[in-house]
């Protein structure tokens, strides 16, 4: 059994985005403001921090989790990844973020890189998603500004791309 | 945010952590602390709770890395331990054929972002009186595993299910595990909500077993827990009286989503549909 006492300062490490890193936190502190304040990762996005909005949408082993509704300690020595983690190989932006950019996918940017997230997971379990299981998927983000229309296609179009890859 | 004296802003209250690598590690601890104690699994509930502080318990004891719990086996039952998540059971590739209201009903908890951590155990033991797990417990006549240090005890979904957000567990009890019957030879199974949209809280949901002797019909959303009624094959007027005599008893209150008569309308239409379909 591991105890971490209230009020103090423990140290939490784990894998982000593929390296390792360490901090210190009292064991109330959320994943959310742990990436934030604590390791300088401020990709990810606090909105309501109560599970709702999706802002904070990371990846903790390869699945999906709310960073407002984590605590930095469940994550010790896990594999979190974040929208830092995102990119094609060589620095640039990868193919979700480029479709993201060509339809128009986001306009404040709020809300993106928790999409962006679930959409990895989404695309790994499902990947060839119709419409409504997109759409459903979304149903777990709240984006204020672009009517989700622009998000559907720039996932679909993804998928599409993706399967055609693997199949070459 | 930075807080305002230059430390950090935290939202939960103050509490201690305690992983635990053993279920008897959990129900030590179970004993020590009863009331101040919250098992934490996947946190889908609680940290809101916390976060809000609705709830301020003195230790959280995470048991989502203690060796078992996380099996899913059928015998005679679907058996899921503490630490599946809904996402593992919905996954699952003979669900279908041994749960089909599981099947049905797993898709509409909360989204996919919240399934992938929240747990079946942990939805069943926060007992929200619209969460679908608790209400197809319920309809299936399930049961719920409960441990202490002192030994297992075996409840009924209706023992269990004691309130809103209140259950028959003790302060020194882990809910280990819960078994879903599997379905049986010539049973159809089916699941209905409406909720304002997908993954919100259900108005009114409704699990059905109909087998060739009889209907089993089970409301969530309207009362304080799940409701159960057992019939003969009613069809016609009759379905429709019983249905309605369901509505009238059933405790349904005027909130933001929904009137209580709207409630009532929503058992009697949705569970007409349901039932027509099962029975036909």
């Amino acid at each position: 059994m591991k105890r971490y006492v209230a009020g103090e300062k423990h140290a939490v490490a784990f894998t982000l985005n593929g390296r390792e890193r360490q901090g210190w936190c009292e064991p109330r502190m959320l994943l959310s403001d742990f990436l934030r304040q604590q390791l300088g990762a401020t990709g990810t996005h606090v909105g309501c921090e109560h599970g709702v909005c999706g802002a904070c949408t990371v990846l903790i082993n390869d699945e999906p989790a709310r960073a407002c509704l984590t605590l930095a300690v469940q994550a010790e020595g896990a594999r979190v990844d974040t929208v830092e983690g995102l990119h094609d190989g060589a620095g640039g932006l990868n193919d979700l973020q480029q479709a993201f950019r060509r339809h128009h996918a986001l306009q404040c940017g709020f809300c993106t890189s928790g999409i962006l997230m679930s959409c990895e997971a989404f695309l790994r379990h499902t990947p060839c998603p119709d419409e409504k299981q997109v759409r459903e998927m979304l149903s777990g983000h709240l984006c204020r500004c672009t009517g989700y229309a622009g998000i559907v296609k720039a996932i679909l179009e993804v998928a599409a791309s993706r399967r055609e890859a693997s199949h070459a | 945010m930075d807080g305002a004296d230059g430390g950090w802003c935290v939202k939960p209250p103050v509490f201690d952590y305690l992983r635990v690598d053993t279920v008897d590690e959990a129900v030590e601890l179970l004993a020590k602390y009863g009331e101040d104690a919250r098992v934490l699994a996947g946190g889908q509930s609680l940290l809101p709770m916390l976060n809000m502080r609705l709830a301020q318990p003195r230790v959280l004891i995470d048991i989502t890395r203690c060796a078992g719990l996380d099996r899913i086996s059928a015998g005679g039952a679907l058996e899921v331990g503490a630490a599946v998540t809904q996402a593992a059971l919905e996954r699952r590739g003979t669900l279908q054929a041994e749960s089909p209201l599981l099947a049905r009903a797993l898709p509409h908890i909360s989204h996919f972002q919240v399934r992938s951590r929240g747990t079946v155990c942990g939805s069943i033991a926060h007992a929200e009186p619209s969460a679908e797990l608790p209400l197809v417990l319920a309809a299936l006549n399930g049961s719920v595993s409960l441990r202490s240090r002192k030994g297992r005890r075996e409840l009924g979904a209706g023992a269990f299910f004691t309130g809103m957000l209140a259950t028959a567990r003790r302060a020194d009890e882990l809910v280990e595990a819960v078994r879903f019957p599997l379905a049986g030879q010539g049973e159809r199974q089916g699941f209905s909500e409406f909720s304002l949209r997908h993954g919100d809280f259900a108005v009114v949901a409704l699990a059905a077993s109909v087998t060739p002797a009889r209907i089993r019909l089970a409301v969530g959303g309207v009362d304080d827990r799940p409701r159960v009624v057992e019939w003969p094959r009613l069809s016609g007027s009759a379905l429709d009286d019983g249905l309605n005599e369901l509505a009238w008893s059933l405790d349904a209150r005027n909130d933001p989503h929904a009137s209580a008569r709207q409630r009532r309308q929503l058992v009697r239409r949705l569970g007409r549909e349901l039932i027509g379909v099962l029975c036909a």
